[in-house]
């Protein structure tokens, strides 16, 4: 077992759906969702609001990963970017369905359901977010 | 066509989405593997190329993509669908509804009907037909039916040229109907002309007894009792879709039936991306809603081992012409964007090379 079948579950809203959330005073969005915003503190708790954000971002960096680790092995060499999301968050995800000279710094990129790791033959599947190159 | 005198209830699609995976493996290049003639074996299946699924897309995957391009062309709120039925040959889990994954992925949980339907190549439009009957009863307000498929085949086996992954999405409804489903039927025998045992990876077939036994005598006798159901001539139709194991039985039976080859080719897309199984009939669909106007009537008859085929007498609408098609790629997109991959990354994307 990885991480486990229980946190994975917990975190369904995030990998699916893009769900993060925005201080009520401030107005910055969090992804992944934050308790509280850390800039507005106390006068930020119970001002939370949860939202859903586009899974649209661009390419802030990257790095391609040529030794992959358990469950990613078959997929070298892939990117591995960090990515500023329109909202304004910056996540780390893997670039699919890129051929790796076209991924560069600014790329603009949206989210797609892929298959993010399993446990093994018999275990859970893991679904998520992964990034390709933006629709035109 | 004249909709003077339609009376039907207007239940049929609202909006529709697909999804095939980008890779593509040429059938000369898996010919080369066994010593075999290329170009005539794609000659004679009618298929120059397949569509390969990445080691990170699966059934789950693509009809994830495909309900959410649907999503994207129309304004329905995803808590207003009421049922989501997914039909596959290739569901990841044995036990563990690939629906389940859709609903939650666009939103659609927690007050929702779910299942997940096996029937070989025709479980995807035998969704089509429990959302239209649960919208007739009023049971929801909008069904979802998805078919969708990464199939394999042993390898060396000659569904090895035409096993591909890919599916289509449509959503159900009474509101905003793109196309009115006017009459839909099935016709159902026990025939043994494929199958897979539950614990096996690849599936057999009964060789030359797939053809006319199967085939072309559950579509032919499917279609010709929609016509008769329906009133209509196959010069009627402006389009006509049959399910495509390969590039020549569609064509046959189309021919067989008195459809020619115009009304066909826009929903024929096995030639460029292979056979896609659950949802191979309903690519060809999409493909021909790309296109359609209003006034169009569309013929679809899919095929599912095992046997038995379900048959669509469909009728364009005004509406088609609301729906926001280009905020989703349209199947000639999606066929174009391509990349090709050689026989030993396409053997280790299957993951061709395990079994236990
Ligand atoms: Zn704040």
């Amino acid at each position: 077992m990885k991480a486990g079948v229980a946190r994975f579950w917990r975190e369904i809203p995030q990998r699916y759906n893009f769900i993060g959330n925005k201080c009520g005073t401030c107005e910055r969005v969090f992804f992944p969702p934050r308790e509280s915003c850390p800039y507005c503190r106390r006068k930020s708790i119970g001002n939370m609001k949860e939202i859903k954000l586009a899974g649209k971002g661009e390419v802030v960096t990257y790095t391609v990963i040529h030794v992959g680790p358990e469950d990613f092995e078959e997929q070298t060499p892939y990117p591995i970017a960090i990515i500023k999301l329109e909202e304004g968050p910056q996540i780390t995800a893997q670039i699919v369905d890129c051929p790796l000279d076209e991924v560069k710094i600014g790329l603009k990129v949206e989210s797609t359901f892929r298959k993010i790791q399993q446990d093994g033959h018999t275990g859970a599947i893991y679904y998520g977010y992964k990034f390709k190159k933006q629709r035109q | 066509m004249p909709l003077v005198g339609f009376t039907m209830e207007q239940i049929g699609i609202v909006s529709y989405g697909a999804h095939i995976p980008r890779y593509r493996i040429k059938a000369e290049v898996i010919a080369a593997v066994w010593g075999k003639d290329g170009q005539a074996i794609s000659r004679g299946l009618g298929i120059f190329e397949k569509s390969v699924p990445s080691v990170d897309q699966d059934t789950a995957t693509i009809s994830v993509e495909a309900i959410r391009a649907a999503l994207k062309r129309c304004t329905l709120n995803p808590t207003d669908i009421g049922a989501i039925y997914v039909g596959s040959e290739s569901h990841p889990y044995a036990v563990k509804p690939t629906g389940t994954i859709v609903g939650e992925a666009i939103g659609a949980t927690p007050d929702l009907m779910v299942a997940d339907y096996e029937f070989a190549c025709k479980a995807g439009t035998a969704a089509i037909q429990t959302c239209f009957g649960l919208v007739k009863a009023g049971m929801i307000d909008y069904g979802v039916a998805i078919g969708a498929d990464t199939s394999q085949a042993a390898p060396g086996d000659a569904l090895e040229y035409s096993a591909s992954a890919g599916g289509a999405a449509f959503i159900i409804g009474r509101t905003n109907v793109i196309a009115t489903i006017n009459h839909t039927l099935s016709y159902t025998t026990d025939t043994p002309d494929f199958w897979r045992r539950a614990e096996m990876k690849y599936p057999s077939h009964g060789g030359r007894f797939t053809g006319e036994p199967a085939y072309f005598k559950h579509i032919t006798n499917c279609a010709t009792n929609l016509m008769t159901k329906a009133g209509t001539k196959p010069q009627d139709y402006t389009y006509a879709i049959f399910h495509q194991p390969n590039g020549k039985f569609p064509v046959n039976v189309a021919k067989k039936l008195g459809f020619t080859i115009d009304q066909v080719k826009q929903g024929l897309m096995v030639p460029y991306i292979g056979n896609t199984y659950s949802g191979a009939s309903m690519i060809g669909l999409a493909s021909v809603l790309d296109v359609a106007k209003p006034g169009d009537r569309i013929f679809m008859t899919s095929y599912g081992s095992g046997a038995g085929s379900d048959g669509f007498d469909m009728t364009v609408t005004n509406n088609i012409t609301r729906l926001s098609r280009q905020k989703a790629p349209t199947i000639a997109q999606l066929v174009a964007d391509k990349e090709y991959v050689d026989y030993g990354t396409y053997a280790k994307m299957t993951n061709l090379l395990f079994w236990e």
